[in-house]
């Protein structure tokens, strides 16, 4: 066994994700994990540890911000620690909590995502511009969504990929959120509306992009004890995987992300899954644009590299497909909070595997699902393999 | 979200909400500013940048040029162990052109950025400049040679922008 306790996730939330929310980051915070302790039946005494997870401070201007959410995390006179590794983060937040747990420490944890990025104005976008090499990068006028840009243009050279086929991604998860409560932007489109929407940064347009949201994730994590004396349908963690490429961005060939594969491997191998396409029941891949779907299912081991836009145009990864992904919608229909919509997917396989997804539940009895995260300067991967 | 939850918390803003001074909010903008130092691989870079010149650095052990230089190896984590020039001509490895500005204002011709390897740099040692002099950026391609377009010498001030962009090289057939 990998480390002294196994974990089990026994409780999730989510709040709404809009645009913006009345909701201070705090409120927000507070709302996610009072759902979920209230889903687990457990109350804030029963908690002994918090983790908290959001992204950069520059969104909402308040430096500190861990300790700034900390009472709407629950965290009052509790061990409290915020992790931040970018994009990865709302996938990271629940490792953290598996290893508080693991470690033999602590036998319950807390674990909250919040982003609440429509503070900063005229537009988010602009926090990002800090995140670039001040010296080499920040002086050519660096936007983020370039990087994206040119990574999408590699991956399509790589392997010749059509635009079309990449936006069947975008198709599919809008379509996938209209059965989300939370979503954002559900919509049903065509891949015509994808390919005629406003060009952002080439091959990026409009349809291809998650948008900026308001909102918050929860789940409440405990040992194997704790997890028999409160539930009948425990969800475990069996497998965590996480791993950072080099921050020399433009070194690197962007074609594929080995970054995410190593991390992915790492929760593999504790897991024990030899054959991921063949034993993963379904998969919460991090799709901030549409091609990442595709990149990340590559780097996840879930097919070949090259060969995710074949599977997503033959209907594999519909909610009824052989390997179902991101049946919840994803990042481009429910929403991108980051850290909340990185806790979000592994909240949505927390459901799928519980058999309480409602309309977006996916046939077949689920068993085994994936969640997995991605971000810094597209160097980061963050994986979780949940069991039934 | 569980079937078994019945109500989804969150109230929505509109953004008119806020312009009309319905929602009560609070406004500021950051004053700080920054002077970065551009540390001790990276000053000889731009230094020599300054001269028309690319400098990479060298690791004995894996072998690699490197551009931007480092004065240290991250794969072999050892001091990195000469200093090389890499020409100033190189290859696209691929490319955006962006119709959004730092600050995701739209603009209307747009900014063509690349990936540059470099030659004499190891394999797919890039660096992130501009292209310029091209009349249609849907002519660009993945593997297209490039050539440094720098400022004129009193002009630099050693930074990246000593180069001005890199440019398409003409093909000798049509020369």
């Amino acid at each position: 066994m990998y480390g002294k306790k196994r974990v089990a996730i026994v409780g999730a939330g989510l709040t709404l994700f809009r645009r913006r929310l009345k909701e201070t980051g705090k409120e927000l915070a507070y709302e996610a994990a009072k759902m979920a302790l209230d889903a687990a039946g457990l109350e804030l005494r029963d908690i002994q540890s918090v983790v908290m997870g959001t992204a950069p401070d520059a969104f909402d201007g308040v430096h500190m911000k861990g300790e700034y959410l900390a009472d709407g995390a629950g965290a009052y006179h509790k061990p409290y620690t915020r992790v931040f590794v970018g994009g990865g983060t709302g996938v990271f937040t629940p490792l953290a909590g598996w290893w508080h747990i693991a470690s033999g420490q602590f036998d319950t944890c807390l674990v909250v995502c919040e982003e609440k990025m429509s503070s900063c104005y005229p537009h988010p976008q602009y926090a990002f511009t800090t995140i670039f090499d001040p010296i080499l990068e920040r002086p050519i006028g660096m936007n983020l969504i370039w990087i994206f840009a040119l990574e999408m243009q590699r991956y399509m050279h790589k392997h010749n990929i059509k635009k079309e086929h990449i936006a069947l991604v975008s198709v599919k998860n809008k379509g996938n959120a209209l059965d989300h409560p939370c979503a954002q932007l559900a919509a049903r489109i065509t891949v015509d509306d994808v390919l005629n929407s406003e060009i952002m940064a080439w091959p990026v347009q409009r349809l291809d992009v998650s948008p900026t949201s308001d909102g918050g994730a929860a789940l409440v994590l405990v040992s194997e004890d704790v997890a028999k004396e409160i539930t009948d349908n425990p969800v475990w963690i069996d497998g965590v995987g996480w791993c950072i490429d080099s921050t020399h961005w433009t070194n690197r060939d962007l074609y594929y992300p080995d970054y995410v594969e190593y991390a992915a491997r790492m929760a593999y191998k504790m897991a024990g899954i030899k054959n991921p396409p063949k034993e993963i029941d379904v998969a919460e891949p991090y799709d901030p644009f549409d091609y990442k779907e595709l990149h990340h299912m590559e780097g996840l081991l879930l097919c070949k590299k090259g060969e995710a836009p074949k599977l997503t145009a033959e209907g594999v990864t519909q909610r009824d497909g052989d390997l179902p992904i991101n049946p919840s919608g994803g990042l481009l229909g429910v929403g991108n909070p980051i850290a909340a919509a990185g806790l979000m997917k592994v909240c949505e396989i927390f459901w799928q595997l519980r058999g309480e997804a409602g309309k977006r539940q996916i046939p077949g009895d689920p068993r085994t699902g994936i969640a997995q995260a991605w971000g810094d300067l597209m160097q980061y991967g963050s994986v979780i393999v949940l069991r039934r | 979200m569980s079937e078994k939850i019945k109500r989804y918390l969150g109230e929505e803003v509109k953004a008119e909400e806020i312009k009309e001074g319905k929602i009560p909010i609070e406004k500021f903008k950051p004053k700080a500013k920054y002077a970065w130092s551009a540390g001790i691989a990276i000053s000889k870079f731009l230094e020599e940048l300054k001269k028309g010149r690319i400098i990479a650095s060298t690791c004995n052990k894996c072998g690699r040029i490197m551009v931007p230089p480092r004065i240290y190896c991250e794969l072999c984590f050892k001091p990195t162990d000469g200093w090389t020039y890499v020409k100033d001509t190189g290859t696209i490895n691929t490319f955006s052109a962006s119709y959004l500005a730092a600050d995701a204002t739209r603009l209307k011709e747009p900014i063509i950025v690349a990936i540059i390897d470099l030659d004499g740099a190891s394999e797919g040692m890039g660096i992130i400049h501009k292209i310029g002099e091209v009349e249609d950026w849907k002519q660009l391609k993945i593997g297209m040679k490039v050539e440094a377009v720098w400022k004129p010498p009193e002009e630099r001030e050693g930074a990246i922008t000593d180069i001005k962009y890199f440019k398409p090289v003409k093909e000798a057939a049509t020369l």
